[in-house]
């Protein structure tokens, strides 16, 4: 099945009667040639370009809920490549490429919405530092615009640009960042890694791993055993109890992240924008709920839910950027749970083990990673080597001395 | 969040400083055979456990005091709080 405007139109005419499932259940195979354990976004991604750019298509997703129900299902939907390090901006924006075609890839409506980011400064020291960011972006092909207050005011009219402690100097934008609709890219890649041939195993919880003399055999599940080829484990959130089952400690700690939306509003925020004298930022959704979210709680965590203290602290950060935040009512809160590595940034990564591969340490910024993570985690499965733009991802690198730490606050996780 | 504090009682968590594992009480000793590697892991690895944890707070606006905190990483239930120096001298003695 095929996705079209003629087919739209065909349905309507003829009682929505054509539209079958997306994908299949099917039973578990004894063995696959790899097994992903997480059928979240990244996991389906990687299946999918497994499938699609590798010709490797005995592959199962297992995934111990539903497809897409961890963070996939909780993040704020932002996509963007807005980064500075040399090891992180490449990525990002191979990512974003990917999104800019992920519709006519997939032939799936994932609502890619490029209606820009804007990173707000308050001072002139951080107006130095994002016209420093927005040189490495351009450098990059990302492109950035640095805003100044008059033509701010004119785009966003509602900030509150005059705030006594910390008023608003200007932005720095991409233009080309935005949002997507998170199931919408969950179910592309479902459908497209289905259509390949991968099996995609619901309801089908990892309960340990199969090594022998240091090889990966198998996996564990609530389904029975499945041989396996190599693994590839893709569960950022539950990466720590995950990789327990092999005895591997990580250079992770499980946080808990709190997003946010408001009643549906008229349209009135036009794209992302992040305060920059506080952890707060905010888009609106199509539906026209305000989305918006802030710090996470900052101590372990793997209860999915947080705190009183951080929903505060956020919507003290929106009254703070734009006070008519106050007249809209909460409609719903959530958490989900984050790997925070020691530097900020994620690992794809082979590890000691043979066969088994990681994909993990997300931090917040998972979601906008999806394409790329996909792709560079398939590329390392099928060809044991990084991408070309994942090298710098690698787990040896905290102990080589060569860590991405973007905010530059060192082995302190609940900081970054 | 509350904490029970060995000496204040009932404190809330907001008034500590979150730092992370309790192990890292447990600096490597640097003039040992090894040490670069035992200083790497002691820096960059957690347990990460899903379940009982043992975590150091600061209480940065009351006494200053770090404690070690027993708290569930799936429930958020605190099972427990010591003053950190107690717990020292207990694994000196």
């Amino acid at each position: 099945m095929t996705f079209s405007g003629f087919k739209v139109v065909k349905e309507a005419l003829t009682g929505y009667r054509g539209w079958g499932p997306l994908w299949r259940n099917p039973t578990p195979k004894p063995a696959y040639d790899v097994v992903i354990v997480g059928g979240g976004g990244h996991g389906l991604a990687t299946a999918y370009y497994l499938a699609k750019r590798y010709n490797l298509r005995n592959v199962a997703v297992l995934e111990k809920g539903w497809i897409g129900s961890g963070n996939a299902g909780r993040n704020t939907t932002i996509i963007r490549s807005n980064y500075l390090l040399p090891g992180n901006q490449p990525f990002y924006e191979l990512s974003m490429q990917l999104w800019e075609n992920l519709e006519q890839e997939t032939n799936f409506n994932s609502m890619v919405s490029q209606r820009g980011i804007i990173n707000l400064f308050h001072s002139d020291g951080q107006r130095d530092a994002y016209r420093r960011r927005g040189n490495a972006m351009m450098i990059s092909g990302a492109g950035a615009r640095l805003l100044g207050p008059g033509e701010l005011r004119e785009m966003v009219p509602f900030l509150n640009f005059d705030n006594a402690r910390f008023p608003i100097k200007g932005g720095l934008m991409q233009e080309r960042a935005g949002t997507a609709r998170h199931d919408g890219v969950v179910w592309g890649y479902a459908r497209g890694a289905d259509k390949l041939g991968v099996d995609i195993i619901q309801n089908c919880e990892v309960t340990g791993f199969r090594i022998e003399d240091g090889k990966m055999l198998g996996v564990e599940t609530s389904r029975g055993y499945i041989g396996a080829g190599k693994v590839g484990v893709s569960v950022a959130g539950s990466s720590g109890r995950v990789m327990a089952y092999a005895n591997r400690r990580l250079p992770i700690e499980s946080h808990a992240l709190q997003a946010f939306v408001s009643e549906g509003l008229k349209p009135v925020v036009p794209g992302v924008i992040t305060f920059g004298a506080g952890h707060f930022y905010i888009s609106q959704s199509d539906k026209g709920g305000l989305v918006f979210g802030g710090d996470i709680d900052g101590y372990n965590s793997y209860a999915q839910r947080g705190g009183l203290p951080v929903i505060e602290d956020v919507l003290e950060g929106g009254m703070a950027l734009m006070p008519m935040i106050g007249r809209a009512r909460l409609l719903r809160a959530w958490g989900g749970l984050v790997d925070m590595s020691m530097d900020g940034s994620p690992i794809i990564d082979r590890t000691d083990i043979d066969g088994l591969y990681f994909n993990g340490a997300w931090n917040y910024g998972g979601f906008k990673a999806t394409p790329a993570a996909g792709l560079t985690f398939a590329h390392l499965l099928a060809t044991d080597t990084p991408h070309d733009t994942a090298t710098a991802f690698r787990f040896d690198r905290f102990n080589r001395g060569y860590v991405i730490d973007e905010k530059g606050v060192g082995a302190q996780p609940n900081l970054h | 969040m509350l904490i029970p504090h060995p000496l204040l009682g009932l404190r809330d968590a907001q008034e500590f400083t979150y730092l992370g594992d309790a192990a890292l009480m447990n600096r490597p000793d640097p003039d040992a055979p090894g040490a670069e590697a035992a200083f790497c892991d002691y820096v960059f690895l957690r347990d990460n456990p899903a379940g009982v944890h043992r975590e150091l707070w600061y209480h940065e606006q009351g006494d200053r005091s770090w404690l070690v905190v027993t708290r569930n990483t799936l429930t958020h239930e605190i099972l427990g709080a010591e003053l950190a120096s107690d717990v020292k001298a207990g694994a000196a003695q």
